[in-house]
């Protein structure tokens, strides 16, 4: 039995037809795809052991247009809609590339500046983010803040015409290689609670923002997640987001895109259940036992069917949610149910894959055993599934 | 979710059909279910609603709506009503569309305005003691005698049973070819076509499934549905629609049974608080509300898809497995929620259980479904 070397390999073929993807859309797919198998793909095992991508993967992307689809042409995008974005994150699936944090990069970051950045904030930013210039983080979770963000320690006290910025910030994607980070901290003096947070935005360069070295993490080995120590930062008055009527409006910002950020995460699901199911699928063909594929033992062919279906059913899901997205229409609590349920389904069906691969699924070079590691996030991020869980029996 | 808008018109119908399973069906389950049958009268009073065969042609008495979700709405609304045992969608959509399909003019005349009244009632025979999925074992079987056909043989398990005054019962031609198999019109009357016992059943007490026995029955050469020979590949054709209606019936069951435990839950105190502020029964029905809305987006499309008369078999196979499964574990778990209550038959739960467990066996068991779907992706 010889290592699966190349990680890539492409879906079935999908089952309901995906009415929302349209030609344009398949052929930008397949620029993605390209644009993986020759930049990334082949250099992924070495970012996993220095434990972040290459800096220059961001501006390769940037200049291949890849990145912040959405971003409206005056500010140098392509003012794409989210398919787009939807065929980004299953191609970097797809691939295994877990080490790519473009979503939180052009899916997340970007649009906070698109629906709040001042005129002048988006002209400074958004042009650096699209080419890759730029490396977009934000900064919310604390030791001891994940989903109860009213905890949260951080703070800005007002000094003259700036703000003094103390706290520290952990689990941050993109964070060792960040430039830009928008932060949530609370005002020093203002009220507790939810509504004293706001968000800033705060170049990596500035004095006393210091970052630690990547944290070792179970999955996403070459993504760079780290924690960020701000010590006296000084930051002017305009980096808050929006400007200063937003100031204190940073839950109700976070908030906005809630939904479509938990599709992102059940988009990731299905395509990476997906992706294990098919290097399965071409593992049980090829593996002997008792003198037969192991494909034809009826435990296997079970088994597939099982998550052949689940992930048709997650997929209906998220392209139905993806449509109401488009419309601006897909509710918390139904992206909550996505988002729970498909990275639920993507563990369940990873997990399987393992099983059916035996001592190979175990072993690292098998894209198996990473997409394994790489899961077991997808229940966390985002807000815990048991906070799903929480959202979902409240609307009941 | 919300799901993708039904027209205006639709909308209308389904409350129409609320009104009726409401007012015309739901009072009389009870008697029903001590009954294990219901009466005549109900098949009569859909089709004076025109809730029967809605799809068929419209000089028959049919509306010529082939829209599936018209059926949707009919057997969403047949289960909410709380009692599953009025198989009038068997009747009008499961078994009058080989008839529509494969009959002939004269039979479509002769037959179908009584179907679509519900004068008559119809049943489908497959299964024998020795033959369920596979179909191929069947040992009924008829011989060719010239002028009509001598059928022998005998039917289990089969849904309006009791009731049926036409069913059309499926025989093997061939002794030679185990798949060459002709479907033949049986009326009530004929001359040795006998009904065993209503077979007593875990659940659907209200809905009559019976023992059917053929001894030399006189078929006439008329009777015979479609082409001889060809009686195995009729059965095929509409699997994939069966295994849908099965789906739709499925998805607003466990719907249902998560409805009335979260009136549960809210009522019943326990150590001091109401049950539904327990986190495990918040999480509990968080997870069954997920898989319905599951179950429903993936069926939803599934119709989509069949109205474009695109609905491949792994498809059909794929949502019946998972929407039958979601309908299972959320009968036990919403069992659970009631505690010893939900054991009582007084409480909508304890029948709930009940009825939902034949829905992973009947239309192909979960087991065939799966073998169906690895076909696609292995094979």
């Amino acid at each position: 039995m010889s290592a699966q070397s190349n990680s890539f390999m492409p879906p079935l073929s999908p089952m309901l037809p995906r009415a929302l993807f349209q030609s344009e859309h398949e052929d930008f797919r397949r620029s993605v795809r390209r644009f993986i198998e020759e930049e990334v793909t082949p250099h992924h095992a070495r970012w996993e052991d220095q434990q972040h991508v290459d800096r220059d993967i961001w501006n390769k992307a940037g200049e291949m247009g890849l990145l912040c689809l959405t971003v409206p042409e005056e500010f140098g995008g392509i003012g794409a809609d989210r398919r787009y974005s939807v065929v980004v994150l299953e191609e970097i699936m797809y691939a295994g590339a877990s080490g790519l944090g473009w979503a939180v990069h052009s899916d997340i970051v970007a649009p906070y500046l698109i629906n709040y950045g001042t005129q002048d904030q988006k002209q400074t930013w958004l042009p650096k983010l699209v080419s890759g210039e730029a490396v977009g983080a934000i900064a919310m979770t604390e030791p001891g803040t994940g989903s109860d963000l009213q905890a949260m320690k951080t703070t800005v006290v007002e000094d003259g015409d700036d703000y003094l910025l103390n706290g520290s910030k952990i689990f941050i994607t993109n964070g060792y290689l960040s430039d830009l980070i928008i932060v949530a901290a609370r005002l020093g003096d203002g009220p507790k609670g939810a509504k004293g947070i706001s968000l800033f935005l705060v170049e990596a360069d500035r004095e006393g923002v210091e970052k630690a070295k990547p944290l070792k993490k179970v999955g996403m080995k070459a993504q760079d997640t780290c924690e960020l120590y701000f010590n006296n930062v000084r930051i002017p008055k305009e980096n808050v987001l929006g400007g200063p009527d937003y100031l204190g409006q940073g839950f109700v910002m976070l908030m906005k895109e809630l939904a479509w950020e938990r599709l992102i995460i059940s988009v990731l699901s299905v395509a990476g259940a997906e992706s294990a199911l098919a290097h399965t699928l071409d593992y049980v063909r090829g593996r002997k036992a008792f003198g037969q594929a192991i494909a034809e033992f009826q435990n296997t062919r079970f088994k597939l069917a099982e998550m052949r279906s689940e992930i048709g059913i997650g997929q209906s899901y998220v392209d139905r949610s993806l449509e109401l997205v488009l419309e601006r229409k897909l509710s918390p609590e139904a992206a909550a149910a996505g988002k729970y349920w498909c990275s639920d389904m993507m563990n369940r069906v990873i997990d399987e894959c393992v099983q059916l691969h035996g001592g190979y699924g175990w072993m690292w070079e098998y894209p198996v055993a990473r997409a394994w590691a790489d899961a077991r996030v997808m229940r966390i991020f985002g807000g815990t599934n048991e906070i799903m869980k929480e959202l979902i029996a409240r609307s009941l | 979710m919300q799901r993708k808008p039904f027209d205006p018109e639709m909308e209308l119908f389904r409350d129409q059909a609320r009104r009726f399973f409401q007012n015309e069906i739901r009072p009389h389950s009870e008697k029903w279910r001590e009954a294990g049958i219901v009466d005549r009268e109900a098949f009569l009073k859909a089709g004076e609603q025109g809730f029967l065969c809605m799809w068929a042609d419209e000089k028959y008495g049919g509306a010529g709506i082939s829209d599936f979700r018209y059926e949707q709405i009919l057997i969403e609304e047949n289960v909410y009503h709380g009692d599953p045992g009025f198989f009038m969608t068997v009747h009008s959509r499961l078994i009058a569309p080989y008839l529509g399909t494969f009959g002939t003019e004269e039979q479509k005349d002769r037959f179908f305005p009584d179907i679509i009244s519900g004068k008559k009632i119809l049943a489908v025979a497959m299964t024998e003691p020795g033959a369920g999925s596979d179909i191929a074992g069947t040992k009924t079987r008829a011989e060719d005698k010239g002028d009509h056909w001598l059928l022998n043989g005998s039917k289990t398990y089969i849904s309006n049973g009791i009731l049926a005054d036409i069913v059309f019962v499926a025989a093997k031609t061939d002794p030679d070819k185990p798949h060459a198999m002709t479907l033949f019109i049986v009326e009530r009357g004929m001359e040795g076509f006998e009904r065993g016992r209503n077979l007593k059943k875990m659940g659907l007490k209200a809905q009559d499934t019976a023992e059917l026995f053929f001894h030399n029955v006189k078929v006439p050469k008329s009777n015979v549905l479609g082409t001889v020979g060809k009686g195995f590949y009729h059965l095929m054709h509409a699997l994939a629609e069966e295994r849908l209606l099965s789906a739709a019936g499925n998805v607003p069951a466990a719907r249902a049974a998560v409805n009335v435990t979260r009136e549960f839950v809210r009522d019943r105190i326990l150590f001091g608080q109401p049950l539904s502020k327990m986190q495990n029964t918040r999480f509990k029905l968080a997870e069954l509300d997920t898989e319905i809305e599951m179950a429903q987006c993936f069926l939803d499309r599934c119709v989509e898809v069949h109205n474009e008369g695109k609905l491949s078999a792994e498809d059909a196979a794929r949502i019946k497995l998972f929407a039958s499964e979601v309908y299972g574990r959320a009968v036990d778990e919403c069992l659970q929620l009631h505690g010893g209550a939900g054991y009582m038959d007084e409480y909508p739960i304890c029948r709930m259980y009940q009825d939902e467990r034949i829905n992973r066996i009947f239309a192909g068991t979960s087991e065939i479904m799966k073998e169906i779907v690895a076909r696609s992706i292995l094979d």
